[in-house]
């Protein structure tokens, strides 16, 4: 994935100014910034929720400002997206959550279940089968996500705050999972959050946006020890 | 968690001060706009209506709920009916000599105009709310955009099958809730009188025409794609926010509603040019 000086505003508020990023395969970036610095925009204008005003987004080689509808659709199916909620469907059971996207798979009955079967034990979720997602605490809900995000076996996978709103345990736990499926599938993801101890568990690039532009580019490592006080701050 | 919901929403500039008439100016602008999108969200449906994939089995699923799941209130309702009206009519008909009028009188009624539209206002009130709070909800969860992701057609899945179910399965409600009043005029009938079944129901079949059957089951096609077009524009389109699930329920009911009348006042000079 090649990100070139993405724009995007909304009225007179600019929230992206100048982004661009790179993501090598298998590489987990993890993108920092406060509250309000754009990243869950960025995030959406990666898949085509939003459309930038400026800049270039490639994917596996593809402008996706200039793919159809069909083509863009084609595409997304080799990207996941962990929504900061999950975004479960409520209507259907877990089992149907993960049914959904494989739809249009031309597998069997049994196929399809091997694979919901496949997916809920990577995440630990086996006995969730049959039930509502209302039924599910907030770290099984976004496990479930996951699962559900990772049963295409996308090549990308997009996490908008995977942690945000979970316990310190659950956090970790979240984090560890992220990390072996990167290993499993050997997927490139782009993390935004702004939980530091995620950060450390999962990234090997670290990407901090600050007013709108790609403020420092690193390893954790090296921005934890870098010379701006401001980019230092992130890490204390 | 990442406030680009109030980013998007803010605004910014100096405070600018309002000419006498301005909001006025500004209502009837926002009132075109609002019918230039959901015009262009009814092409959308017409586009994608007959491309493949079909969903069919969401549609069928969107039939048993909206039809199926209906027909008990509808029933109620079109009973009540039946049964009111002619109560009331009697009397004025008791005085001129002409009770024997009653059965062809409110068979024409309902089935001209009171089957349609009460059904059709009960089908807004219940449907399109329904339909209107629904995807507002997948709207702020992100459950649209989570289909939209996954490489789907979200518009064909939750929109094109609400439309279509709603505007196949209101004509035959409303050809059911006919049925039911006038079985209900038949018992307000024989409150005060004793009339057979037969003789009720043949006087009836006499007194209808396929002029007042067509096009009264022809406006309830247009009837119940309003009310599911405007449910799935209220709520796929509406803002973020638990505010936003409320006021898209209450658009969708409310200008449904609007929309029936404003549709059997077109149909009613159309059929009286054509008649």
């Amino acid at each position: 994935m090649d990100i070139e000086h993405l724009k995007k505003s909304f009225g007179n508020k600019d929230v992206l100014k100048d982004i661009s990023l790179k993501i090598e395969k298998g590489e987990n970036l993890v993108v920092l910034g406060k509250s309000g610095s754009g990243k869950s925009v960025l995030i959406k204008c990666l898949v085509g929720l939003m459309e930038c005003d400026a800049g270039k987004i490639v994917l596996f080689g593809k402008d996706i400002a200039e793919l159809t509808e069909e083509e863009l659709n084609a595409v997304r199916k080799k990207i996941g997206f962990l929504f900061q909620s999950a975004a479960l469907y409520d209507s259907m059971t877990v089992r149907e959550n993960l049914e959904f996207p494989l739809r249009d798979k031309k597998e069997s009955k049994e196929e399809i279940e091997a694979l919901v079967k496949e997916a809920l034990k990577n995440v630990g979720l086996e006995d969730t089968i049959d039930k509502m997602p209302s039924e599910l605490s907030g770290g099984m809900r976004k496990r479930l996500g996951l699962a559900r995000t990772l049963i295409l076996k996308p090549e990308i996978i997009l996490y908008d705050e995977p942690t945000t709103g979970l316990d310190p345990i659950t956090s970790r736990e979240i984090s560890r999972l992220i990390l072996d499926v990167q290993k499993k599938y050997n997927a490139s993801s782009i993390i935004i959050t702004h939980d530091i101890e995620c950060a450390h568990i999962i990234a090997n690039q670290v990407t901090v946006i600050k007013d709108g532009i790609t403020y420092a580019k690193g390893t954790f490592e090296e921005l934890s020890e870098s010379k701006d006080e401001w980019v230092r701050s992130f890490f204390k | 968690m990442e406030e680009n919901g109030d980013i998007e929403n803010k605004e910014t500039g100096p405070k600018e001060v309002s000419l006498p008439g301005s909001t006025y100016v500004t209502r009837v602008k926002v009132f075109f706009e609002q019918v230039t999108l959901l015009t262009k969200f009814a092409l959308h449906f017409f586009k994608d209506v007959f491309k493949r994939p079909y969903e069919f089995r969401e549609f069928v699923k969107q039939c048993y709920l909206i039809g199926y799941k209906s027909f008990p209130l509808i029933a109620i309702t079109g009973f009540i009916m039946g049964l009111v009206l002619t109560i009331q009519s009697r009397p004025t008909l008791a005085e001129f000599g002409a009770q024997s009028w009653l059965p062809g009188m409110v068979a024409i009624s309902i089935v001209r105009e009171m089957g349609p539209v009460i059904t059709a206002l009960i089908f807004a009130g219940k449907v399109g709310s329904s339909i209107g709070a629904e995807l507002a909800s997948m709207r702020v969860t992100e459950q649209i955009d989570a289909m939209e992701v996954s490489g789907m057609n979200p518009f064909k899945y939750i929109v094109v099958t609400r439309i279509l179910a709603a505007t196949l399965m209101l004509p035959i409600l409303v050809i059911m809730a006919d049925g039911i009043s006038i079985y209900g005029s038949y018992m307000g009938v024989n409150i005060q009188g004793d009339v057979s079944f037969h003789l009720f129901f043949l006087q009836v079949i006499e007194t209808l025409s396929f002029s007042d059957i067509f096009p009264a089951t022809i406006k309830t096609f247009f009837f119940g794609f309003a009310v599911g077009l405007i449910g799935c524009y209220s709520g796929y389109n509406s803002n973020q926010g638990t505010e936003g699930v409320g006021k898209a329920a209450n658009a969708a009911v409310v200008l449904s509603s609007l929309s029936i009348f404003v549709l059997d006042m077109i149909a009613v000079q159309i059929t009286s040019l054509l008649t």
